[in-house]
Order: structure tokens, then sequence, then C-alpha cells
């Protein structure tokens, strides 16, 4: 009679006390965590963009730095909802017992997946736009159609998100994240087109490349931070739509097998 | 039946099984408002499953549970709003203050800030926390997070207690503490659902108790009943290394009853004078004659073996 884990999913509006919680926690860290959070995608912006940048003519009919900006901000979503779905959500989940106690008061497993899930998406976009400024600010950003960019960063946020809880639900340890980052996020890191056009790719890469979140995230964001909308723009929100839901409702069913026995 | 139509909490033919072994085996429990019902039972009893049914957070393989009124776990969301749970590890917020504890747990609950606002002192006052409510948990001693977590617990003003073993590690003051906290409780009216391993807290605190073992209740009564139904009223515990010989030579033939472990003994009697007499004018052997307790009731239910 045990509840089958794969039912549907019945979230309560109270999941938004669980991503009050986070942001409560956040605020007190907040400039420090986001200084880190920028440290990582800015060194690689000025790092690549300006000494490999200076070998380069230009790419893809824009400078490399210009280029690459687009890129770092879709890559820097994808690591900042990576870490927080992954080593802090299992720090409340299986370390601090966080999700224990919020589940003594009124609150379901649901509401608590689906607070951890939008949180995660909020703290990557905070990176994820904290980057676009600051390339903004560098002047590497010539449409205002880059304000598009915003919600599509919080829909990659929402699918990594989502895919970094699945691996929360099944990990053992710590130890076991290391697994998804260098099977899953370095190889996304380097063939999505972060660093360089997909068409560099071999054939078979690009399309390997094409069932990756982080390809469209990019192949939507280069072209609108100057002022493009892509022909396939409604594959690309597609893909990382079906990305975000699939993954929340795998995460879901699997962390209710795991705590609710 | 008809207790159990008021009853805060009654459950019925509970049955849970892990991985084809079954760790609740048909439990039956009808709580009376405003009474302390202790469930005693050893390690692994399925103590702390019974209470993860009761509150809806996982489902029984058969049975039915009413808490508050309401379905569980149909409708356990309603009724946790007005349970309080103190559960057996600390899992308080270490990425907070004590007040902030208290703050964000009240909000699970929907409660408005200012309703929050105004409680907290009263809850800080309780615990006894109020000099420190901004400090970090960290640096609290073991029973100050027990006290905290009673606290939380009273964050909805709940109707209902659920406390798995609230004075487990914590030393006499910080038991005596607690006890007195929870009979503050009882004053105001609450019910509590309280599992223990100290027979003497059980005693002191609860009006019924169950003993529970290998998933089922194996006894269930008040306290006092309890003992004179299931054991002789005296007990005179022999220690020392000739202290079974002693019983095979004299001890066992005028005990009703006469147990041992290791180098201590322990006989059951109506009447102690002969044992106590003997032992007097024999000298050389550590005695203790005291009044049969809960614990003893414990121990010949569900034996004198380590459990894990
Ligand atoms: N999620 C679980 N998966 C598998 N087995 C479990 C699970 N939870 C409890 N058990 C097993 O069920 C049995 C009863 O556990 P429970 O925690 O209810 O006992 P308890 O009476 O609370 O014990 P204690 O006094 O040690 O807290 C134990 O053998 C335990 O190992
Ligand atoms: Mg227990």
């Amino acid at each position: 009679m045990a509840k089958n884990p794969w039912a549907a999913p019945r979230p309560s509006l109270r999941f938004i006390h669980v991503w009050r919680r986070n942001l409560l926690v956040w605020r007190k860290l907040a400039i420090p965590s986001m200084l880190g959070n920028l440290a990582d995608p800015l060194l690689y912006m000025f790092g690549l963009g300006y000494g490999l940048g200076r070998m380069l003519e230009d790419v893809g009919g824009m400078s490399y730095i210009a280029f690459l900006a687009a890129g770092v901000v879709c890559s820097s979503t994808m690591m900042s909802a990576s870490f927080e779905a992954m080593y802090s959500a299992f720090s409340r989940m299986h370390m601090q017992k966080t999700w224990d106690a919020i589940l003594n008061a009124p609150l379901t497993l649901d509401d608590v997946l689906f607070g951890e899930l939008a949180w995660a998406a909020s703290k990557s976009f905070l990176s994820g736009s904290a980057v676009l400024i600051v390339a903004a600010v560098l002047g590497l950003i010539p449409s205002p159609w880059a304000l598009a960019v915003i919600p599509l960063i919080f829909l990659t946020g929402l699918a990594f998100a989502g895919l970094g809880l699945i691996m929360t639900a099944l990990s053992p340890s710590y130890d076991f994240f290391m697994y998804y980052f260098t099977l899953c996020v370095t190889p996304m890191m380097l063939l999505c087109g972060v660093f360089f056009p997909l068409a560099e790719l071999p054939q078979p890469a690009q399309w390997l490349a094409q069932l990756l979140p982080l390809t469209h995230a990019v192949a939507l964001a280069r072209p609108l931070v100057n002022g493009e909308l892509p022909p396939s723009w409604l594959i690309h929100i597609a893909v990382l739509a079906a990305y975000a839901g699939m993954s929340a409702y795998i995460a879901l069913a699997l962390t209710r097998r795991r705590l609710l026995q | 039946m008809n207790s159990r139509i008021n009853a805060p909490l009654a459950a019925s033919g509970l049955r849970k099984s892990y991985g084809g072994n079954e760790v609740v085996c048909g439990v039956d429990l009808a709580l009376r408002p405003g009474e302390c019902f202790g469930l005693l039972g050893p390690n692994g009893a399925g103590k702390t499953t019974t209470l993860r049914l009761c509150l809806g957070l996982t489902d029984p393989d058969a049975g039915h549970i009413e808490a508050l009124g309401h379905a569980v776990p149909a409708a356990a969301r309603v009724a946790r709003q007005r349970i309080g749970v103190v559960p057996q590890f600390d899992n308080l917020d270490p990425d907070f203050t004590i007040r902030e504890n208290l703050r964000v747990f009240g909000r699970y609950f929907d409660i408005a800030d200012s309703v929050l606002e105004a409680r907290i002192p009263g809850l800080l006052e309780f615990a006894g926390l109020t000099s420190r409510a901004d400090t970090r948990i960290q640096t609290l001693s073991g029973g100050m997070k027990r006290r905290l977590t009673l606290a939380r617990a009273l964050i909805n003003d709940p109707e209902l207690l659920f406390l798995d073993e609230p004075t487990t590690g914590l030393d006499p003051q910080a038991r005596h503490v607690i006890w007195e906290r929870l009979r503050n409780l009882l004053k105001q009216g609450k019910t509590l659902l309280l599992t223990t391993h100290f027979m003497e807290e059980a005693e002191r605190l609860c009006s019924r108790v169950a003993i529970m073992d290998h998933g089922r209740i194996i006894a269930e009564g008040e306290p006092q009943s309890l003992i004179t139904q299931h054991v002789e009223p005296h007990v005179v515990e022999v220690y020392g290394e000739t202290a079974p010989q002693w019983a095979d030579d004299f001890g066992r033939s005028r005990s009703e009853r006469c147990e041992g472990t290791g180098e201590t003994m322990f006989c059951y009697v109506h009447d102690p004078a002969p044992l106590v007499g003997d032992l007097d004018g024999r000298g050389g052997l550590r005695y203790l004659h005291r009044r049969a307790n809960l614990e003893d009731v414990f121990l010949k239910l569900t034996g004198r073996d380590l459990r894990d």
C-alpha cells in the first residue's frame, strides 16, 4: 500500500517557505557568496577572452571576448545551480537534517523539493545575471535584446537544478557529485559552444551536443545579446523546458523513494 | 470504541515492513485528551517508526490512523498544523540563531510574523534561552538544544505533542528541567505521546504506558497497575563475585523469581525479610532492597538480552 513514488507531484504554495529559508541563510553571506560566484566566470572571461582573444581575429562575427560572454553567462548559471542543488541541498537533506525538521511541520516532501528547486534556480539566476551585468558594463552586450536572456537564465537554472537534485537523491555522500561534474558538467562546458562555436566539433559530437541542455541555452543566449532571435528559438526553449520538467519529476520521485519509505 | 471518538490520536492495526522485515506488527493506540502516554521499548522496538506513521511521514502497509480528527496520511498536513514534534535526533537549523530557528520554523506553519514575534519571547523564556536568543546554535549544550527543540515544537501552540526520547543523552539536571516543562504542558491541557528508555521518566510523567517489543505492544496500562500486575512488589539486588553462588545456595529457593546478569542477582519477592535477614547475617555481600518499579516490568517482559 506504500505510496507510489512516481505519483504526480502535489506541491503546495508552502514551498515558498523553504525557498525563503534558504534566502535568509544566503542573505547572511550574500556579498562574499556573490563575489565567489563571479570570480570563476570572470576569470574565464578575462583570462581566455583577452589572452586567447588577442590571437583570434573574430569568432562568429564578434570579438572573442564578446563571443565568450554569452557562453559564460550560461555556464556560470549551470555551475551555480548544480552546486546549490547538489552540495548545499545534500547538506540540508543528509547532514543537517533540515528537511526532516521541515517535514514535521505541515509541509510535504513535494513542497521541500519544489522549494529547493526554486531556490537553486533563483541562486543561479543571480549568478548568471551578475555575469551578464558585468559583460554589459564592459560594453560586450551590444543589444537591449539581451534583456530576453534574463528569463532564459532562470529556465536554464531550473533545468540544472532539477538535474542536480536527481544526483542528490541518488548520492550516498559528497564524493558522488564528482562523477557528475567529471562526466556531465565538464564535458558540457567543452561541447556546448561556451568556448568555441559548435561547428568546430566533428559531426557526431555536434549531434551529441544537441542532446545537452547547455547547448540550447548558449544557442539562444548568444544571438540574443547581439540582438537576433535565432529561427530555432522555440526548439531551444522546448528542450530546456523539457529538461526542467522531466528532471524535476524524476528528482521528486527518487527523493520520495529515498526519504518516505 | 467510544474512547476513540475524542482521542487526540487513535491508531489501529498499524503495520509497516522494511524490505520484508516487519518492524511494526499490528499496533493499536488510543490517547486520551490531556494525558501523557508513554511508548516504551528497547532499541529497534519500532517506537520511532510508529511515531513516523502517526505523523504521516511514511505510509503504513495496513491500519488506520486518525490524529486530531484527521485521517493520516491522507490529511496528515492538516493534522500536523496542530501537532508539535520533538524528534529523536536534534535537527535544529545550524545556519540560524536561536531566535531565527523559532521564527523560520513558525513560518512553515503559515503563522504571521506579527504573531510569531509575539510568541517567541515566551518560548525563549520557556526554554531558558532568553539571554542567548541571538547566538548561533552551535554554541549550545545538549540540554539547551533539547530545550530549544521543545520550544520549537510549541511554536504552533499544538494540542498534541510527539516527544521521541526527549531526554536521552542529557545529564540529570537537564532531564529534570525537561520533565518540569513537560508537566507544565500537561497542566495547559496538551496531550503528550512520549517515547523513552527511562522507566523512571515514564513513571513520573505518564498516566499510561505501552511497552513495545519487536513491533508489538506487549503490555499497556497505568504504570502502577502494570507493576502490581506483572512483578512481585519487592526486589533485592545482590552484588558480588559470590552472588550467583549465594542465589543457588539460598536466594533462589526463597524468591518467587531470581534472575542474574554477571555478578548481580535480582530476587523478586512479596516478603523480603528472609532474604535481607540472611544477607545481613552472612555479611560480605552488598545488596539493595527496593520496591519494584516499571523497569522490572520492562525487563521481565522484554528480557535482559542486548538488542543491537
Ligand atoms: N527507513 C528504514 N529502512 C529500513 N529499516 C528501518 C528504517 N527505519 C527503521 N528501520 C528498522 O526498523 C526497526 C525499528 O526502528 P525504530 O527506529 O522504529 O526503533 P525504535 O524503537 O525507535 O528504536 P530506538 O530506541 O533505537 O530509537 C529497526 O530494526 C530499524 O533498523
Ligand atoms: Mg527511535
